[in-house]
């Protein structure tokens, strides 16, 4: 099993939702984070006072899927949270030993 | 127990002091009976409307377009300050202010006639600027309680972010006392439309020259029972200097003695909600009709003309200072149109009732590009932290409108010219470009000079008795909960 985490656009949660919904994934968990990468920030003007915002507000999404699916989940949020533009976000994988389901106490793949 | 002879005679007197107070209003109801009843219904229930709206300017208006404004971590400290400064003049109104302010006395400040509104009943009757009409006093007291309650509720925009609440407690009292009272004296008060117009009278229909000359005298007496800066000849309708520029100064001695908000230039401090500043703009907006409108003390074409030029010069003002931005830094931005908008409404202040539409339109465009140009360019030029730009928008803005009115005033460019109260009856006196411009630049400068200096010494006293900024640590945090133990916003 593997946690396949992407930082993506804001406004792009609905497609990948969308995509992942589509090939079989059930469940996901969001934040709303802030960072950077190569898009460094952009510049806000309050009357006379310029800041450089260098956080940009992002949206992460964490997926548990079992390790058989982690190569079509990643590309399904690869088309779907792609712009072509700087700031398209990244994706992680991670390791996952193991999991609950609290309702049920089903382990590991029959929790996913 | 037994009390001693000291004791006893320390309670006796203070229960003396209790009845006075508490019989103080009314106590002369059967001399207020005699004078002629003269009301107009209309007219009283427009200022008791204007009264209530110059409220709503405050709070919420103005608290939520400087709340809006500050950090999240900031913001109730915002609103406290602006509800405490309400609350806290409104008691110092009845009690001591509007005798100090609206009796005569000198030319400087008023005297304790009407201590604790000693004399004042029901029935009283407060001048309007018409021979022969007057208003209910408890009215005019009360529309004159809410300019008091807004012009320092205007400072705290200034010092915001890292003054201590008890500095402010105790400023906000001294400094209404000791600034605002004697301002408004000196540039409102006056006998009134129906106490020349008598004299006048009296001097016309004098046939000797024994009659002629104590007429004359009587005539001269009642000219000077006013304030100083009234008998120099400036005019200021709704108080371009008693209200913004006295405010303004006063925020920028604040900003430069508290000093810079910690991080200031070098840390993100961006206004943590325009939504909020934009529903405050809009509040400020629609009170600002009580307050320019309402100056005009009756329902009438004057009420009408100040209520227009509100409307033009405000709009015209958040347009220019949008468009300015829009060239010069790339975007129109909501939060440079609100600015503008309030720039807009400070300049048509002092001119409402003076200038005409047009003349308001040319006045609010003017001061939209001149009050951005001092909150960009002449703020960071200087460094001063004004964190809510008091003295870019109102104190400039005041002296664009104060200036402005002595102008437009000018029947020849639209406006309604000055009434000449000894002139029976009462007419539009002869403009003199140069006279007029003199006595508007000698009101903006008594205001400058006495606000200024005096607000320096009364923040120096603040200082030395409870210390002006809260501690480092308390700032880094906020001062929501360290002042006032509570959050605005919880998840």
């Amino acid at each position: 099993m593997k946690i396949v985490m992407a930082i993506i656009k804001p406004f792009k949660l609905d497609e990948v939702r969308d995509a992942l919904t589509a090939i079989g994934v059930h469940g996901m968990t969001v934040t709303e984070v802030k960072g950077y990468g190569r898009q460094k920030g952009h510049t806000e003007i309050y009357r006379g006072a310029e800041y450089a915002v260098s956080f940009l507000p992002k949206i992460k999404i964490e997926v548990a899927v079992p390790s058989d699916q982690v190569d079509k989940t990643v590309d399904a949020i690869t088309a779907a949270a792609k712009t072509g533009q700087i700031g398209d976000g990244k994706i992680f994988i991670l390791g996952l030993d193991s999991a609950v389901r609290i309702r049920t106490g089903e382990t590991d793949a029959a929790a996913l | 127990m037994k009390l001693t002879t000291p004791i006893r005679a320390g309670l006796a007197a203070a229960v003396l002091v209790a009845v006075a107070f508490l019989t103080s209003f009314g106590a002369s109801a059967e001399e207020a009976a005699a004078a002629p009843m003269t009301f107009n219904k209309g007219d009283n229930a427009w200022m008791l409307t204007s009264s209530v709206l110059v409220l709503l300017m405050t709070i919420p208006g103005l608290a939520l377009f400087y709340g809006g404004l500050v950090r999240s971590k900031n913001m109730l400290s915002v609103l406290a300050h602006v509800f405490y400064t309400v609350c806290i003049v409104i008691v110092i109104w009845v009690i001591y202010g509007y005798s100090l302010a609206f009796t005569g006395g000198s030319s400087i400040i008023g005297g304790l006639d009407k201590l604790f509104l000693k004399g004042v009943t029901t029935d009283s009757q407060a001048a309007t600027f018409s021979v022969g009409v007057t208003i209910h006093e408890l009215i005019y007291i009360c529309f004159q309680m809410t300019f008091a309650a807004i012009t320092p509720a205007l400072i705290v925009g200034a010092f915001a972010e890292r003054m201590k609440f008890s500095a402010v407690a105790l400023f906000i009292p001294l400094w209404v006392t000791l600034i605002y009272f004697p301002i408004a004296h000196m540039v409102w008060y006056w006998a009134g439309p129906d106490a020349i117009q008598d004299a006048a009278k009296v001097l016309a229909a004098a046939t000797d020259e024994a009659a002629k000359k104590v007429a004359q005298e009587k005539l001269d007496a009642v000219m000077a029972d006013s304030g100083l800066v009234f008998q120099w000849g400036a005019i200021d309708f709704a108080g371009g200097t008693v209200v913004h520029i006295n405010a303004g100064i006063a925020g920028l001695m604040g900003a430069l003695l508290v000093g810079k908000r910690t991080g200031y230039g070098k840390e993100l401090m961006p206004p943590h909600s325009l939504t909020l500043t934009m529903v405050g703009a809009a509040l400020l907006w629609v009170g600002w009709f009580g307050f320019n409108a309402g100056s005009n003390l009756e329902a009438n074409g004057g009420a009408a003309l100040a209520m227009t030029n509100s409307f033009v010069a405000t709009a015209a003002a958040a347009l220019s200072w949008m468009f300015a931005e829009w060239m010069t830094k790339g975007k129109p931005s909501l939060l440079g149109a609100l600015s503008g908008c309030v720039a807009g409404l400070v300049a048509v202040t002092p001119a409402a009732g003076f200038a005409g539409p047009m003349g308001a339109l040319v006045l609010g465009l003017v001061v939209g590009v001149v009050c951005l140009f001092f909150c960009t360019a002449v703020k960071n030029a200087l460094g001063y932290d004004d964190a809510l730009d008091v003295f870019g928008v109102h104190c400039i803005g005041g002296i664009v409108g104060a200036i402005g009115t002595g102008i437009l005033v000018n029947p020849l460019l639209g406006g309604a010219g000055i009434i000449d109260y000894t002139a029976i009856p009462p007419k539009v006196a002869d403009y003199d470009f140069m006279a007029q411009l003199i006595s508007q630049t000698k009101g903006v400068l008594t205001t400058l000079v006495w606000s200024g200096v005096g607000s320096l010494i009364l923040y120096k006293v603040v200082d030395i008795l409870v210390g002006l900024r809260a501690p480092l640590e308390k700032e880094r945090e906020g001062l929501d909960i360290n002042d006032h133990g509570e959050r605005a916003y919880t998840m």
